[in-house]
């Protein structure tokens, strides 16, 4: 009905099928949804953010405002889809957005017979009253009425990736500019990757019945992409869209590899390139603006070059009865191209009246405006400033240009106003980008040629590449002249931005009022922040503000542009680091071991770990932790530790070092002994603990925490290179490299000596408590043995290659049998490091002080070490300074809660008696009650004292009794043993 | 960003982690009696400047060097990176 | 002019002619009694509690730029008080029970809407410090509410509770936790401090203090020297460059923050939702916008802009927590500066220079102390004495090792 018989880049011989608010239409392969939409006699597509005005396709580019439609259904449906840009398929299913009720009856328009009342910033001085109305009434109505279209609140069912491309030359569009600019540089031998975001490679040339070097556009585009696939030096990316260009050379892209967004999570939907360049060239072309009159916004009113490419690239023709409006040369372009099509053209008007019609055999009026408009749903007659009513469908507007500047002001460049095409010009450019062609203001074919030519050469020679001379090109169109700005404000209600219903009365009562800045105009009259970003409505907005101002435009300013070009999908942002991929596992060497017994797993960190070892008969979790503490206390049992941070240290200066890294002292440990180390942090905060072992005169072994296992390295590396740099000290972390188990309980010993080689001797005398030692095990396996115990219990580590890990853990089930072996997880080692009173991360949280933790006495005085200077800050030695000490309830029915504050008994539940936290609780099987450790003023001068532990989130209050944290064994003499 | 490591060529600024000003090299020694204020301007007083900073990252996620880094905090231009060893070596011979 | 809807009804009728400018544009006067430096939310908000509270008048709030232009006018929107710490808590509430009153009190509706901030942890650590931290609040006289797995996933059964990587075992939430529109408030305060009398004079950048002997006595500005008795600055992430005009080196690194906001919606998140096993928070505007954020960049930075990793970082950490989003596309980013203070927390103090006062060191957090930053800000101006609530951010407080460090990382900015 509107499709020509003949011409255009559609492939007629393959009919597409789909689907409009469920009316069945068609198109052929090389459509876009909107184009077939059109082709269909359908311009009617939505409504407007806030009157709720019908809305029709107004360009045929990314940049489009008001063709937003709902993409697909169930979880795979998408919102907010330019039709513009969504080449069509088969089985496509479409809905409009933000209407309620048929798109044709949107009961919404009600808000459009309002529009006095609301204009800009209306909100801002009404529903203040009542209070409460806000949340309850008013809000939910605005939220309701806004929004465009809808996510499904299903999983997003799609696949995502992600990608790393690196080039010499990244050239951003591939119209005119960047394919003659990408073969210079192909021939060059420079390393080039050439994107477009549309799926059609070859820009404005597909849209343009233009003639060059006696080929039609589309086709000498071809002839160039054609070469440009024989160069393995080029990459092309069609359907990518560069969106942001961030520091040092590094382009953020999306591919889009399938819009049907039906890949499922086979394939990738979309891919998000991160493109490392030494050169970038910007041809990313210009966008033309509108025209301000009244009315111009209804369905059928649309871009003059989008109709021509309607026209020439898809052989659509929009309207029956069509009429330009223009300023500047090219609507006449249109008017012919249309005309040429054997399309109706009513007439054209021209606000110049100086010009020469290109045109003669056609109606046309020079020097006259529109001023407003008429019609319901489509437009139906236009009017001018003469008053003559101009029967017509469709209007193609054409004011000028604005250069696609958009990727030169990510980097806060600001573009200038170059008055002969009315237009901003990019300012001062990222590093590393050039920018050529229309997008840097120059409209004119010849020069545009003449500035590819100079600049190719400039570009490539930076790169070291020699540029080849390139064939002439003969075209025939002509220089380009457009109008000035208008400068009387227009009457009426006219729309600067469509999507946001923002009027040319909104933007003078926002001057009106004093937000004049065009920050705070933008800001205030929601002007440009429409999902276009501005696109259309910036420079618009401009002209009027410095109508308003009475200043010329350039002296307004311009709000500048950020990331991305066009909207990016968040899930495409993530790609495959989602759901349990979001971050990676580390495993622990025994890992596939304890998966085998069946063990329950806890993520530490990026770690996973068994948390404890359920048996089949054992019905909650405590009957098992409560198993692996007793069984471990009366026997033996077995816990990986590897996650534990493992520093090697070597060198003449390590004793040294550990003395200036550690609060306490090292340099005087003996060789073949283990010491607990306390770190600080520079500002006196307990960082870090572990131990760590002299190995030989100049070989320590540190460990770490399995939380600060990195940050430690981190530091301690930053000791040796910054602080200590001249020191003798060379580290690094074996962690990965050892596996290390606790091997922990009164029969360890026993079961040891089973796998120890000969030679080595662990009697209690020969190898007692914080002894060290390297051995052999089963029979030749290097193995170290620390005699260090964090469950209180006669203790070792034992460290063995990681290899070796699976089948040492293999070997010691079957020994273990007649000890009566067990293997703990965290949890367990969690209850007996309370009954121990030992800190841990909750009490190690970054805010305590050695002081804190009961552990002042240890640091240094006189050595220089970190920390120690800071941590006699007074602050830090307050009277009244919280202690880390143990809590039991007076009640031993009661269970405490970690989190807990403390309230002396008697007082008011109030800040100001808050005393200090329960940070650590167990169910202690040992002792058969609840035990927990905590902070409290004073607390190690309060033993047998009771306060209270409230927890009033669940209105909780417990009376706890203040006791030492040495719950079990307080003397220590079952580690001694 | 992109830094170019004096070793290893360019690498991306993910691979390392950043500390802060490079006056945290200039760590002042405890001596008798201890200078509380000396260590507290050290550890919390930055200059902060808008524009040329020299600052410490670590190539966590390479070859665990600390490098000093002369970076423009308006516009993230860097003007020169050395290793943390060099860059105090030649502080050391008065360069 | 007082706003309501009767006004803009007769407005509307009479083509809107009538609205006045909401603020008047003065040139600036010789003298003052008070020159606050910075019109942005805290510098707007202190001029406002001045004129309206402390009933001192004669005050010029000078602005660069366009007032607002700061991070009031590029932040994510969020109002809370869920502050742990003893010299946080107090503040946090504080400023909520004014944010609560805030349109009435201003006469401009700045949206301030209760939506509920959720806190979601992830192991029984972190739900130990949520329930620290919930009693905290609840001693402060804030509200708190520990929900379990069960009343989250009723609450927001769009979050990952199958297949993530940190399993979701609850939140901690406070209801009375919201979002404003961010803008409005910088407006209100303006149009309510200038109905007092109060001057704000944009495009006026300060040069320089004019001191003497230890005493600043004005400025010298863009637009010649001001004179006051007291000199107030209040500019943020550049406080650093504007107090080294006085010679005075801050506990204060100026860092990005990146903020995001998706194309429009229509509802379909009605609570802030808090993240922080993956760096990510998120609400919905009113006008159908998810607006969203995470980590600072972790450099400095004074660019208004930052990279690609933290965007990736962020969005990785929105797909991991509610996989729903990943058809929303970002349709904006952003950058601003911050004052990331050593310990995380900020200062509202006097400085050693006699009439010189500073408030600043917000880090990512200024947004939702605007009204108690300011007010109490105006307190310390009007009496010289600390407002009883923030007395504990001064200056001095790294040398007597009395920090205030939420999250306990030390001497690190970037990772406050």
């Amino acid at each position: 009905m509107f499709r020509l018989k003949n011409g255009g880049l559609i492939n007629r011989g393959k009919i597409l099928n789909f689907s409009f608010n469920g009316k069945k239409l068609y198109g052929y392969e090389g459509d876009t949804l909107a184009s077939a939409l059109l082709a269909n006699g359908n311009h009617l597509v939505g409504r407007s953010f806030k009157y709720h005005r019908p809305r029709g396709i107004f360009s045929a580019g990314s940049e489009e405002p008001s063709a937003l439609i709902q993409l697909g259904s169930g979880a795979h449906t998408e919102p907010n889809i330019r039709a513009t840009t969504v080449p069509l398929f088969n089985n496509l299913v479409v809905t409009s957005q933000n209407h309620f009720g048929p798109l044709e009856w949107d009961l919404m328009r009600i808000n459009d017979f309002l529009s006095p009342f609301l204009g800009a910033g209306f909100y801002y001085k009404t529903f203040m009253w009542p209070k409460s109305f806000w949340e309850k009434i008013y809000e939910p109505i605005i939220r309701q009425a806004a929004g465009l279209g809808k996510l499904s609140s299903k999983e997003d069912p799609s696949c995502y990736d992600k990608g790393f491309l690196h080039c010499d030359l990244l050239i951003i569009g591939s119209g005119p500019s960047g394919l003659q600019s990408a073969l210079c540089a192909a021939r060059s031998g420079a390393k080039v990757i050439l994107a477009d975001e549309d799926f059609l490679l070859g820009g404005s040339l597909n849209g343009e019945k233009l003639q060059i070097n006696d080929v039609s556009a589309s086709d000498w585009g071809a002839q160039i992409i054609e070469e440009l696939k024989s160069f393995e030096n080029v990459r092309l990316l069609p359907k990518t869209t560069v969106f942001g260009a961030f520091d040092h050379g590094i382009f953020g892209a999306l591919e889009v590899k399938d819009y049907t967004g039906q890949f499922e999570n086979k394939k990738p939907r979309q891919v998000l390139w991160r493109i490392y360049t030494k050169q970038s060239l910007l041809c990313s072309g210009a966008t033309e603006r509108s025209l301000l009159f009244g009315n111009n916004d209804r369905p059928g009113i649309m871009l003059s070059k989008s109709v021509r490419q309607y026209c020439n690239r898809w052989g659509v023709i929009p309207g029956k009865n069509i009429s330009i409006y223009t300023n500047n040369d090219d609507g006449w372009i249109t008017a012919r191209d249309l005309k040429d099509a054997g399309c109706n053209i009513v007439t054209v008007i021209d606000e110049r009246s100086d010009i020469n019609p290109p045109i003669k055999d056609i109606n046309y009026h020079l020097g006259k405006k529109v001023i407003d408009t008429r019609g319901g749903l489509r437009l139906s007659s236009i009017i001018l400033n003469d008053k003559s009513k101009i029967k017509t469908d469709c209007l193609a507007v054409s004011g000028g240009f604005n250069p696609n500047v958009h990727l030169t002001c990510h980097q806060r460049g600001r573009p200038q106003w170059v008055k002969d095409y009315q237009c901003f010009v990019p300012g001062n450019l990222p590093k590393g980008m050039n920018v050529i062609g229309a997008a840097n203001g120059v409209f004119e074919l010849e020069n545009i040629f003449q500035e590819i030519t100079d600049k190719m050469e400039r570009i490539l020679s930076s790169l070291g590449y020699k540029t080849k001379t390139t064939n002439k090109i003969k075209f025939n169109r002509k220089p380009f002249n457009v109008g000035a700005f208008s400068n009387s404000l227009p009457e009426g209600n006219v729309w600067v931005d469509l999507q946001n219903d923002v009027t040319v009365k909104d933007l003078k009562l926002s001057v009106q009022e004093g937000f004049h800045s065009v920050e705070l105009l933008k800001r205030y009259s929601t002007l440009g922040m429409a999902t276009d970003q501005g696109k259309n409505s910036n420079v618009l907005g401009l002209s009027i503000l410095s109508i308003l101002k009475n200043k010329p435009i350039e002296e307004s300013g311009t709000t500048i542009y950020r990331p991305p070009f066009t909207p990016v999908p968040i899930g495409a942002f993530a790609g495959r680091s989602r759901g349990s991929h979001f971050r990676p596992f580390r495993l622990t060497p025994s890992h596939k071991w304890a998966q085998n017994q069946n063990a329950v797993f806890v993520e530490a960190g990026n770690w996973l770990r068994a948390q404890w070892f359920p048996l089949p008969d054992e019905k909650s979790w405590r009957e098992s932790v409560d198993r692996e503490v007793i069984r471990t206390r009366k026997s033996v049992g077995i816990c990986d530790v590897t996650t534990l941070g493992k520093i090697d240290i070597k060198g003449e200066d390590s004793g040294a070092f550990l003395n200036f890294v550690y609060a306490n002292n090292f340099g005087k440990l003996p060789v073949g002994k283990v010491r607990y180390g306390l770190m600080l942090r520079e500002d006196g905060i307990a960082f870090d603990d572990g131990t760590t072992a002299r190995l030989s005169e100049n070989h320590f072994v540190m460990t770490t925490t399995t939380a600060n296992a990195v940050t430690v390295f981190r530091h301690l590396e930053f000791c040796r290179q910054c602080l200590k740099s001249n020191w003798d000290v060379h580290l690094i972390s074996t962690t990965d490299h050892w596996a290390q188990f606790a091997i922990a309980g009164p029969k360890s010993r026993a079961l040891l000596s089973e796998i120890m080689d000969s030679g080595v001797n662990i009697s209690n005398k020969s190898f007692p408590f914080m002894a060290c030692g390297e051995i052999s095990i089963f029979g030749g396996i290097r193995a170290r043995l620390f005699r260090i115990s964090f469950s209180g219990e006669l203790a070792y580590e034992l460290a063995l290659p990681r290899r070796y890990a699976s089948s040492f853990m293999n070997a010691m089930t079957e020994l273990g049998k007649k000890f009566n072996l067990v293997p703990y997880g965290t949890e367990a080692l969690g209850v007996m490091r309370i009954e121990k009173g030992h800190a841990a991360g909750n009490e190690l949280n970054g805010q305590t002080t050695a002081n804190n933790l009961g552990l002042g006495k240890m640091v240094s005085k006189l050595n220089d070490c970190i920390g120690n200077t800071m941590s006699e800050r007074d602050g830090f030695n307050r009277k009244d300074v919280l202690k880390l000490v143990g809590f039991t309830p007076t009640n031993e029915m009661h269970s405490l809660v970690a989190g807990s504050h403390f309230i002396s008994r008697g007082k008011k539940v109030a800040l100001e008696n808050d005393e200090g936290w329960m940070s650590s609780v167990a169910f202690s099987p040992m002792l058969g009650k609840s035990i927990g450790l905590g902070f409290i003023k004073e607390g190690d001068k309060r033993f047998g004292e009771r306060v209270d532990a409230i927890n009033l989130l669940n209105n909780e209050k417990i009376e706890v009794e203040i006791t030492s944290p040495h719950f079990f064994d307080p003397k220590g003499d079952r580690l001694r043993a | 960003m992109i830094i170019p490591h004096p070793y290893l060529g360019p690498r991306d600024s993910c691979e390392f982690v950043y500390k802060g000003d490079a006056a945290l090299l200039f760590r002042p020694e405890r001596e008798d009696p201890v200078d509380y204020d000396t260590f507290h301007n050290y550890l919390y007083l930055r200059n902060n400047p808008a524009g040329e900073h020299k600052e410490l990252w670590y190539h966590e996620y390479g070859d665990r060097s600390w490098l000093v880094i002369t970076r423009n905090t308006e516009t993230h231009e860097i003007l020169k990176v050395e290793l943390a060893v060099d860059y105090l070596k030649a502080q050391e011979n008065g360069n | 002019m007082k706003y309501s809807a009767l006004k803009i009804f007769l407005e509307g009728l009479s083509g809107n002619q009538g609205w006045k400018k909401a603020w008047r544009e003065p040139d600036p006067k010789k003298e003052y009694d008070i020159i606050i430096i910075g019109g942005g939310g805290h510098g707007l908000s202190t001029a406002y509690y001045l004129s309206n509270v402390y009933n001192i008048n004669n005050i010029a709030v000078l602005e660069k730029g366009w007032i607002g232009s700061g991070n009031i006018g590029r932040n994510t929107t969020i109002i809370r008080s869920n502050y742990l710490l003893p010299e946080n808590e107090p503040f946090y509430e504080f400023s909520l029970k004014l944010w609560e009153g805030l349109e009435q009190d201003t006469n401009y509706n700045s949206m301030v809407s209760q939506r509920g901030v959720i806190n979601i942890f992830h192991s029984d650590a972190q739900r130990d410090a949520a329930v620290r931290r919930g009693n905290a609040m609840l001693l402060s006289g804030a509200d708190a509410t520990l929900l379990d797995e069960n009343a989250l996933k009723n609450l927001c059964p769009y979050l990952d509770f199958e297949n993530a990587r940190f399993p979701v075992k609850g939140a901690l939430m406070q209801k009375r936790g919201g979002t404003v529109r961010h803008d409005a408030v910088a407006w209100g305060y303006a149009r309510g401090a200038d109905k007092k009398g109060v001057d704000i004079i944009q495009n006026c950048e300060v040069e320089d203090f004019i001191i003497k002997n230890g005493v600043c006595s004005g400025v010298v500005t863009s637009k010649g020297k001001i004179h006051a008795k007291k000199v107030a600055s209040c500019v943020a992430g550049s406080s650093s460059k504007v107090m080294s005009k006085a010679n005075m080196r801050l506990p204060i690194e100026s860092h990005v923050l990146q903020a995001f906001v998706s194309e429009g919606l229509k509802p379909i998140l009605s609570n802030v939702i808090t993240f922080g096993a993956g760096h990510f928070y998120v609400s919905q505007s009113d006008k159908g916008g998810l607006v969203f954020g995470g980590d600072i960049d972790g450099y400095n930075s004074y660019a208004q802009r930052g990279n690609l990793p933290v965007v990736e970082d962020v969005c990785e950490g929105g797909m991991a927590i509610m996989p729903m989003i990943g058809r929303a596309r970002l349709l904006r980013m952003w950058g601003g500066i911050m004052d990331m203070s050593m310990d995380g927390s900020p200062f509202i103090d006097r400085t050693h220079i006699g009439g010189l006062y500073f408030n600043g060191g917000w880090c990512y957090g200024g947004f939702k102390a605007t009204p108690a930053s300011g007010y109490c800000y105006a307190h310390l101006l009007a009496t010289d004495t600390p407002h009883p609530v923030a007395k504990g951010y001064t200056l001095n407080r790294f040398k007597l090792g009395h920090l205030i460090d939420e999250k306990g990382v030390g001497a690190q900015p970037n990772l406050h």
